[in-house]
């Protein structure tokens, strides 16, 4: 699905990404893991298309096409959603008319029709109970005034309203609680098919009994420094990072 | 002495002889004193402290008709589209500086909803009761508004009465006179506890360059409550000098919005003077322009007696080279003990050659007031742009997305849906986006 090729990518003078190889097919549960400052976000960002980042060098293959060559909106439109480490606060725009407009967007960008009304209202109704969320959230501005998990849990929402082909998760585990934390986990696998593919950026084990990843990568440096399956994942959890630290050092 | 203030002088001898205060003495005398401070003081320039940011000089060099005729055929067609279609209105429409009765809609059933001409000629006791009494004696625009000013709006709303339906009002120019300088004014008297709605626009039709010196006289009595409505979305030609003076009495709430979205230079002077306690006085306003365009916002609370309350909400939205002036002043007289003033002004720069100059400035001579005050010149948050994108929503979409939001709020006090939805139509269209997620 999605093919990264010694990836290099800047911001000013900054060398972050140095060389980033990671391939991940339909169907697959792929989890980033690494140090503060490694790189993740960075990387996530990357693949969104944030403009701020400059790529050096090396590609994006996204489904046969050439990602780097699109804006943020036209890699949305083709599958590919960023749930961030820190969503933004929108002021004056309400969490339902932001979703209709993301989703009515995305679809005149694939050349579709817009969504019913009707169906629109259904689904939403459908997604915000899945992750049990008060429809109240609805009417309130974007993330204004939300609190940590609450925004971690409106990302999910959006995730699940635009069914993405990639989604990326950073740190979504992070602000929420033991229940939330099950709650959008479970939200997550609901949306997972032969089609799709997930990568989870987190530095706990936690939520990777929920969301069981097929890999685990270690991002170091601006680098993938070891692969390997679920074990991984506890070893880390068990030894830390100075090991990695160690052999590339 | 420019050409025009010369042009001006002059044609005032042409002038007051047709004037219709000529069987009103008392106009006659005001009309010539207020000249009399015109010539020593002609227009104003940059070196006037008023009149830093905005220059004048290259709207004022045109070779404009002063005395304008008015005979040229407007039909209804032709300005139904600066009216409110979808609803029943009053309404005041001035052709080229003169009422037209054909296009108007007026009442003198349970109030007067007529003209500044008429009300010349069959009330001036009232005239001379009200007439420059809101308006200062001593600002050049205001003088010579005075000086000439022979039609225009007469709103008079007796006790207690809420009038069924608003009140439009529209000064159309056409190309008939070639660039022309119009000057109209309107009187509106609220008595006690009535209230009204007013819209008003002035609309060029034609080609040629016109300049307008507008006066405005809104007396509020006691427990009055006045909704008042400046849809400013003129022709690239069309240059306005707006003068609206509001004297509050105690209990009193006016609001007055301006929506100013067109016109080549723009400036409003709007003052407000809270002569009474527990009145209350809202101004806000959106102005969205582009290249080549000037809006200027002065405003002035003049808070007299305690107890008061004023709100102040300008947002500004500009694009290409267009330039924007905020000066807010808020005066608290040593009386007015317990005022509350809220003044805020916040800018979005959407290009680099837009500028904004804003100034808020605070004169306060009680002790126990709360005033705040704070202003903004900013660009669009490039974080909430990429997480916007990154969701699908296009880059112009999302620009224009955060831009409605950030201005949107200055619409809250609209008290008219239809209004309400006209002014979204035309943020929209400024913005070049689908506003329907708002509407
Ligand atoms: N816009 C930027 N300007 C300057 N430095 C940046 C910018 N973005 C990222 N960096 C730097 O790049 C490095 C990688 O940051 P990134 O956010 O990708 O790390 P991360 O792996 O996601 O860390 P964490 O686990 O703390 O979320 C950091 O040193 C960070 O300070
Ligand atoms: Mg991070």
């Amino acid at each position: 699905m999605i093919k990264i090729k010694d990836l290099q990518a800047r911001v000013e003078e900054k060398e972050i990404l140095r060389g980033i190889n990671l391939e991940i097919g339909p169907g697959e549960v792929h989890a980033i893991m690494g140090p503060n400052g490694s790189g993740k976000s960075t990387l996530s960002s990357v693949i969104a298309g944030r403009e701020d980042y400059e790529v050096t060098g090396g590609a994006i293959d996204f489904e046969g096409e050439d990602l780097l060559d699109l804006d943020p909106e036209e890699r949305a439109h083709k599958g590919i959603f960023l749930s961030f480490q820190y969503p933004v606060e929108i002021p004056g725009v309400t969490v339902s008319n932001f979703i209709k407009t993301a989703i009515n967007e995305s679809r005149k960008g694939r050349g579709e029709e817009p969504m019913e009304a009707r169906e629109m209202l259904a689904k939403m109704r459908e997604k915000t109970a899945l992750l049990e969320m008060d429809k109240s959230y609805l009417s309130r501005s974007l993330n204004e005034g939300f609190s940590g998990g609450e925004k971690k849990r409106n990302e999910i929402f959006q995730m699940a309203m635009l069914e993405p082909k990639l989604a990326i998760l950073d740190e979504t585990d992070s602000g929420l609680d033991i229940d939330a934390l099950r709650i959008v986990a479970n939200g997550v696998n609901k949306l997972r098919s032969e089609d799709n593919a997930v990568v989870v950026i987190t530095h706990y084990q936690r939520l990777l009994d929920y969301i069981e990843p097929d890999f685990v990568h270690v991002l170091y440096n601006g680098k993938i420094v070891k692969s390997g399956d679920k074990n991984l994942a506890l070893e880390l959890e068990a030894k830390g990072y100075d090991w990695i630290k160690a052999e590339n050092a | 002495m420019t050409d025009l203030a010369q042009d001006l002088l002059s044609s005032f001898v042409v002038a007051e002889a047709g004037l219709n205060g000529a069987k009103n003495l008392g106009v006659v005398n005001m009309r010539k004193e207020a000249l009399d401070r015109f010539e020593a003081t002609g227009f104003p320039t940059t070196r006037d402290e008023e009149w830093k940011y905005t220059n004048l000089k290259p709207v004022l060099k045109h070779d404009y008709k002063i005395m304008l005729k008015s005979e040229s055929a407007v039909s209804f067609g032709d300005i139904k589209q600066y009216l409110l279609s979808d609803l029943d209105t009053y309404k005041l429409v001035f052709i080229n500086g003169k009422y037209s009765s054909w296009l108007s809609e007026s009442t003198h059933q349970s109030y007067d909803i007529c003209t500044f001409a008429a009300a010349l000629n069959k009330y001036p006791d009232i005239l001379a009761e009200y007439l420059g009494k809101a308006a200062p004696a001593g600002e050049t625009f205001v003088d010579l508004n005075t000086a000439f000013a022979d039609d225009g709006a007469y709103i008079r709303i007796k006790a207690n009465q809420t009038v069924d339906k608003p009140i439009e009002i529209l000064y159309i120019t056409t190309d008939e006179n070639g660039t022309s300088f119009s000057q109209n004014r309107n009187l509106i008297i609220v008595e006690q506890n009535a209230e009204v709605q007013i819209l008003e626009r002035h609309q060029n039709l034609g080609d040629t360059e016109s300049f307008t010196n507008f006066v405005s006289e809104v007396f509020a009595a006691r427990d009055a409550r006045v909704s008042y409505y400046k849809v400013q979305n003129d022709s690239d030609k069309a240059s306005l000098v707006d003068n609206t003076h509001v004297k509050q009495a105690s209990g009193s709430n006016v609001h007055v919005g301006t929506y100013s979205f067109g016109g080549k230079l723009v400036r409003n002077n709007l003052h407000f003077y809270s002569g009474g306690e527990h009145a209350e006085s809202h101004m806000d306003g959106i102005t969205i322009i582009g290249d080549g365009q000037t809006v200027d916002h002065h405003t002035l609370v003049d808070h007299q007696e305690p107890n008061c309350y004023s709100r102040e909400l300008y947002k500004g939205i500009y694009l290409g080279k267009s330039h924007g002036v905020f000066n807010g002043k808020v005066l608290v007289r040593q009386k007015a003990q317990k005022t509350n003033a809220f003044q805020q002004n916040d800018n979005i720069l959407l290009s680099d050659k837009a500028k904004v100059d804003t100034k808020p400035q605070l004169e306060i001579f009680a002790d126990d007031v709360r005033c705040s005050h704070g202003c903004t010149v900013g660009q669009l948050d490039k974080n909430a742009l990429f997480y916007l994108r990154s969701r699908g929503i296009p880059k112009r979409e999302a620009e224009g997305l955060m831009t409605y939001a950030f201005a949107s709020d200055a619409l809250e006090y609209v008290k008219i849906p239809q209004l309400e939805k006209r002014l979204n139509g035309v943020i929209a269209e400024k913005l070049g986006i689908n506003l329907e997620f708002a509407l």
